[in-house]
């Protein structure tokens, strides 16, 4: 036992302590550092190798056997259809589930199942949701292997991230605002769209717009209900030139999207389709950073102007 | 019946007001719990198309050989059916991916939540939640093209294909996972432990590993255990750099698939539907799912714990 009087020996033990403090600090820097540059690395090394394949032909092109003649026109266009799908699905479902658990949902068991239920759906891995889609969607509902499947297995695959993202919007909004609502006479659904949605809109915004990043980039469903193909066309136009205008065609069409194109690529020997790979992931990574950097925005926005 | 004649006084020749509202308020609750009802009828119809294909299934193949044979070639002609080289090729796959993500990951951990400055936190905590948005497929093409030339350089004789780079790869991928639920159980801890512990004249290192880390531990243990759960789902980086030939190996320099990549490279064939090979994924993915729901409803335990201590 040291002489705890003994002032100048308790400064020596607390300095060499510090010294701990010292390389922890250095650690949890170098640690940090290993994150940031193979982010780095990953960047640089597609921006190297796809920067020179990106111009307008790349976008404009179906792909191709031919390597310099290949594009990505089919798998922009089926990755904004698909998405189309899934935001429609997905958007009103999850908000509609999460007003229920957090405003209308009562304190009893199968609202408890619902919530753990939601929890273990965000950790079912995404393959299984591809399984899922092959099975139900492809064969037992028979839309085969088309946008409207893809399309709602990725809304499946995103709505507990909308869920959670609308109930913590909801949860953060106080008490005497539905007060101040039902004193005026408000029903229920009164005071949620007039008041709850709008006030919660940012944060829910938030999850709606990482959801979707996830989901551009999901590849592994959509390799599951077999939408590997060789796609040189585009699916038919929502649009059209005389009445009814709108055409709902395209849901049943087959299609690829940027993920599969890439993985398509990525995976065979040649060099040259490895260049378009790059290419393609660095589109895919531009698009997805763009759509988490604009949450995160978004979030540090609603953090600060927002004050209860 | 006071109701009524209220909403009569309040909306003179508005009758049935009330009621219409009513009606209306009935009709969108009603909406609100359907739609939250789905996710249980998602997770019904997952286990039950997975079960359903995986009875078939079995009704070919004994339990005991799925269990037990070591090869896995169903789309042979001498077709084997044993789950033991992709549980291998998942097994080493993810030890190595969480050998890198768990120390990493909380290393950066307690650095953001016990040491870091404002403005770093700041900055490292939108870089790690961006880091954690990019697509699994462009991992594994960095796995493939980058990941794996630069470790033949050190090992000559690593093959294209191989379980290190695409697990080191899948490590550097859950970082950010693992880094902010550990974060957020250690800040959850509150200050006055912190400010005790400083009293006492403790550095900042030993208030974060004796003080911090142990009242958060149920939280720092749910953050590990549901990015194993992560590890073992994670597809696309085992598919494209491990490759997709079952092997029974645990040598990580070796290629090998994992259950996730032998259901891609099913996929990617053209097998007809109702065929063994395509009720094999169909186990392969109930398999999976058995592992993941294990980690995942031990991980919400623990995490339930831990938010309901403090």
């Amino acid at each position: 036992m040291k002489n705890v009087n003994d002032i100048e020996e308790i400064r020596k033990i607390i300095s060499l302590h510090k010294r701990w403090d010292f390389i922890f600090m250095i650690a949890g820097v170098l640690a940090l550092m290993i994150a940031v540059l193979t982010f780095m690395a990953l960047f640089a090394h597609m921006l190297i190798d796809g920067m020179p394949r990106l111009n307008w032909e790349f976008f404009t092109s179906f792909p191709s056997r031919r390597a310099e003649s290949a594009g990505i026109l089919s798998a922009w266009v089926g990755t904004t259809l698909v998405m189309l799908v899934t935001a429609i699905a997905a958007v009103p479902l999850g908000i509609g589930a999460g007003v229920y658990l957090e405003e209308y949902a009562p304190k009893n068991l199968f609202t408890e199942i619902i919530e753990i239920n939601v929890t273990n759906l965000a950790g079912v891995p995404s393959i299984i949701y591809g399984l899922l889609a092959l099975g139900l969607f492809v064969y037992q509902l028979g839309f085969g292997q088309s946008i409207l499947a893809a399309g709602l297995a990725l809304a499946l695959l995103i709505l507990p991230v909308v869920i959670v993202a609308t109930r913590e919007a909801i949860r953060a909004i106080p008490v005497s605002i539905r007060e101040g609502a039902y004193a005026l006479g408000a029903t229920k659904w009164q005071t949620v769209s007039d008041h709850l949605l709008p006030y919660s809109s940012a944060g829910i915004l938030t999850g709606i717009i990482i959801g979707l990043a996830r989901a551009i980039g999901e590849t592994a469903p959509i390799i599951t209900i077999g939408a590997l193909t060789f796609i040189a066309f585009l699916p038919p136009s929502p649009i059209k030139q005389e009445f009814p205008y709108v055409s709902f065609e395209w849901l049943t069409a087959p299609f690829t999207v940027m993920p599969i194109q890439m993985f398509n690529w990525v995976s065979r020997p040649e060099e040259a389709f490895q260049l378009n790979a790059a290419a393609a992931g660095l589109v895919l990574v531009v698009m997805t950073l763009t759509m988490n950097g604009l949450a995160i925005y978004l979030r540090y926005r609603m953090r600060k102007n927002i004050k209860w | 019946m006071a109701n009524e004649s209220q909403s009569k006084i309040s909306h003179p020749g508005k009758l049935g007001y009330s009621f219409r509202r009513n009606l209306n308020e009935r009709f969108i609750e009603a909406f609100l719990f359907l739609s939250a009802a789905l996710s249980i009828a998602i997770m019904l119809a997952i286990v039950a198309m997975l079960a359903k294909e995986s009875v078939v299934f079995f009704q070919h193949v004994s339990l005991w050989d799925f269990l037990t044979d070591t090869q896995w070639t169903p789309l042979f002609d001498d077709a084997h059916y044993g789950i033991l080289p992709l549980i291998s090729g998942t097994v080493v796959s993810s030890l190595i991916a969480l050998s890198v993500a768990l120390p990493l990951g909380t290393i950066i951990a307690i650095y953001l939540s016990e040491f870091a400055p404002f403005t770093v936190r700041e900055f490292a905590k939108p870089f790690l939640e961006l880091l954690g948005g990019v697509p699994t497929v462009v991992y594994g093409y960095f796995a493939l093209l980058f990941v794996t030339p630069l470790l033949q350089i050190i090992f000559p004789e690593l093959p294209g294909f191989n379980l290190l780079s695409a697990g080191l790869v899948m490590g550097i991928m859950i970082i950010p996972y693992v880094s902010s639920m550990t974060e957020d159980a250690m800040r959850a801890v509150p200050m006055n432990l912190r400010e005790g512990s400083y009293a006492m004249g403790a550095t900042r290192f030993q208030t974060a590993i004796r003080v911090v880390m142990p009242a958060a531990f149920s939280g720092i243990a749910a953050a590990y255990i549901l990015g194993i759960s992560r590890a073992v789902g994670e597809t696309m980086v085992v598919a494209i750099a491990a490759g997709m030939q079952p092997n029974l190996t645990w040598n990580p320099m070796e290629p090998a698939a994992t259950i996730t990549a032998y259901i891609v490279q099913v996929s990617l064939g053209d097998l007809p539907h109702g065929s063994i090979g395509y009720q094999t994924i169909f186990a392969a993915g109930l398999t999976l799912l058995l592992i993941t729901l294990v980690f995942n409803i031990i991980g919400h335990m623990l995490r339930k714990r831990y938010r309901e201590i403090y």
